[in-house]
């Protein structure tokens, strides 16, 4: 439960075609969002898998409470179908531009990965703006045929969200 | 009727003669009526909320924030003596701290290096005798004439507030009773935080004041509050207005829900919901008071507003950021003497409220949905008679807009706007 942004570092031992393999993954993930197929959402993460959304000072600060919590799958399913079926909010869509990741081995078939991310927001009334930027700190479950995140901590650079934050990043 | 009021408004201001239970459009829009309210009540006799005592724990530690569209710095000196003060340098008026926290020996405004004590006093100037014997301030320069400007302060159960009025009454007597029984039993004993951020909603911040008093709509429009039965309005509860009906309590106690029909019938989108949840531990909670009391929002005028939904609490104020902007600021916290796994229940509770709060997202949007609305239409008003037209305490019924009508009582009274009773 800690805030602790784990370090992952680049390192010379990660075959090409893992890293290749993480990319992917990152980059399909993002594009779920992006295209609002959000059903698909939970399915990147493991059954006990953390996601989190918090910021940079409250990493700094060791806060545990950020934006949003989830810890298992059926919270984050709930995400899902609360913001399908019961929260109201002006329709939006996001952009997600994607830094390379640098990939650390943690141990067999689970790496730690780190990577920049930026999103822009479109509203109903075709207003599209930088809406966050930050890091994501991962670590990735690769023993499967479909990796999935054990953890998935979005640092935002900033701790001001514009409106609101309904769409997961 | 009406009754127009002639302010140093270039374009009077009329409110309409049903007073209270009418809200004119104007006040969330005009420019003029925002630079009043920065004389009337930010700079005016009110008691506004700086940061929290445990912002500043240790000596020399310093945090900065606002105070309406002032920039403050708050203070721990070396005596553990709290002081607060604008952030703008005597010199040339500079701002004195950027960050938001720090700890520091003395302050030292960037510019041309003026030094300030906790206190705020100056203590140097660079350069003072000149370089060389030539130049150098006037042989009459009094360093003693020169500082930040004070602020009054006082606090209460870890609250730190602070005036620039010097006719502000006591903090007691400003909050009354009833007010600061509830924020003891709230924050009265050592307090952690938990966690921040900061949201910028795009309305006027009176918008976001009247939408923290108005009980009427919490469970119509925030589904998960119905649905998960954290807060309905068929559980018993009421709305506690201050004396001066400026501040307000609204509670409810969860365990006495008796299913009402006008849920069902009102066809109300907030109870057609499917209410199980698939990561159920979000909702565990347990009963930290013996009053039955599980779900309270208590707001002190203007801007702050401390919640505590089962067991999330959490300190919220807002700082107006222009006539359409407002930054909200959520500050959540716990008790020092609060175990794991109670810890462990705030946290997931977090998710309750905030930003991205799966109760209360929507009123990120919802007063700009108002503000979208009204801005055009200044000479219109608002109608706010649910549960009547006065504004008085309801503690049999929470389906009324009581504390919103104390809300523009305390607001008519200061700025000035109160018509003669022309009802
Ligand atoms: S403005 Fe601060 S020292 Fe000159
Ligand atoms: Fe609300």
């Amino acid at each position: 439960m800690s805030a602790t942004p784990l370090k992952a570092e680049a390192t010379t031992v990660i075959d090409p075609e893992i890293h290749l393999r993480i990319e992917d993954f990152l980059t399909c993930y993002a594009h779920v969002l992006d295209d609002g197929t959000i059903d698909e959402w939970p399915g990147f993460f493991a059954e006990d898998a953390i996601y989190q959304i918090t910021t940079r000072e409250n990493c700094e600060a060791g806060y545990p409470i950020g934006v949003l919590y989830c810890e298992g799958r059926g919270m984050i399913t709930d995400r899902v179908k609360a913001l399908k079926t019961a929260n109201i909010f002006e329709g939006h869509t996001y952009c997600h531009i994607l830094g390379r990741p640098s990939v650390r081995q943690e141990r067999l078939g689970v790496v730690a990965v780190r990577s920049n991310f930026s999103v822009f927001r479109t509203m109903e009334d075709g207003k599209a703006e930088l809406f966050a930027t930050g890091k994501y700190l991962d670590r990735i479950d690769l023993r499967d045929e479909q990796p999935r995140f054990l953890e998935r901590r979005v640092i935002l650079d900033s701790r001001r969200i514009d409106v609101l934050l309904v769409l997961p990043l | 009727m009406s009754i127009s009021v002639s302010e140093p408004l270039t374009e009077p201001l009329t409110w309409p003669a049903e007073g209270v239970a009418r809200v004119p459009y104007r006040v969330f829009s005009d420019p003029d009526i925002y630079a009043l309210e920065q004389e009337r009540i930010f700079r005016g006799p009110v008691w506004h909320f700086l940061c929290l005592e445990i912002d500043i724990p240790k000596h020399g530690d310093v945090r900065t924030t606002w105070l309406g569209d002032t920039p403050i710095i708050v203070t721990r000196d070396h005596d553990g003596k709290i002081h607060a003060m604008i952030n703008r340098c005597a010199h040339k008026g500079a701002l004195v701290c950027l960050k938001k926290s720090a700890n520091v020996e003395s302050l030292r405004c960037v510019y041309h290096a003026w030094n300030y004590g906790l206190d705020g006093k100056l203590k140097n100037v660079a350069f003072r005798k000149g370089i060389q014997g030539k130049g150098g301030m006037p042989d009459d320069f009094d360093i003693s004439k020169h500082r930040l400007e004070p602020l009054r302060l006082e606090i209460f159960s870890g609250l730190i507030f602070g005036t620039f009025s010097s006719e502000t009454e006591p903090l007691r007597s400003f909050l009354g009773d009833r007010m600061t029984q509830f924020l003891s039993r709230n924050l009265g004993r050592p307090l952690k935080t938990l966690g921040v951020h900061s949201q910028i909603i795009h309305n006027n911040w009176k918008l976001y004041a009247e939408n923290v008093r108005d009980s009427y709509h919490a469970t119509l429009l925030h589904t998960f509050y119905t649905t998960f039965k954290v807060n309905r309005l068929d559980m018993d509860g009421g709305i506690i207005l201050s004396d001066k009906k400026w501040h307000h309590i609204s509670y409810t106690k969860r365990a006495t829900l008796k299913p009402a029909q006008e849920y069902n019938e009102a066809k109300v989108h907030s109870a057609q919901y499917e209410s199980k949840l698939a990561g159920p531990a979000l909702l565990a909670a347990w009963d930290e008071f013996d009053d039955g009391i599980t779900h309270s929002i208590q707001s002190v005028f203007p801007t702050l507003v401390v919640q505590f939904t089962l067991n999330s609490l959490a300190v919220r104020f807002f700082v107006p950021r222009g006539v359409d902007k407002t930054e909200l600021f959520w500050v959540f916290l716990g008790y020092e003497r609060d175990d794991a796994e109670q810890t462990r229940m705030r946290i997931m509770q977090g998710n309750l409220t905030g930003a991205a709060g799966l109760v209360s997202l929507e009123d990120g949007c919802i007063n700009e949905f108002v503000q979208r609305g009204t801005r055009t239409s200044p000479q219109r008003a608002a109608f706010v008679e649910m549960g009547g037209r006065e504004a008085v305490s309801n503690e049999s019924s929470r389906a009324t807009e009581a504390a919103v009508r104390g809300f523009w009582h305390g607001y008519r009274n200061i700025m000035g706007f109160e018509t003669e009773s022309t009802r």
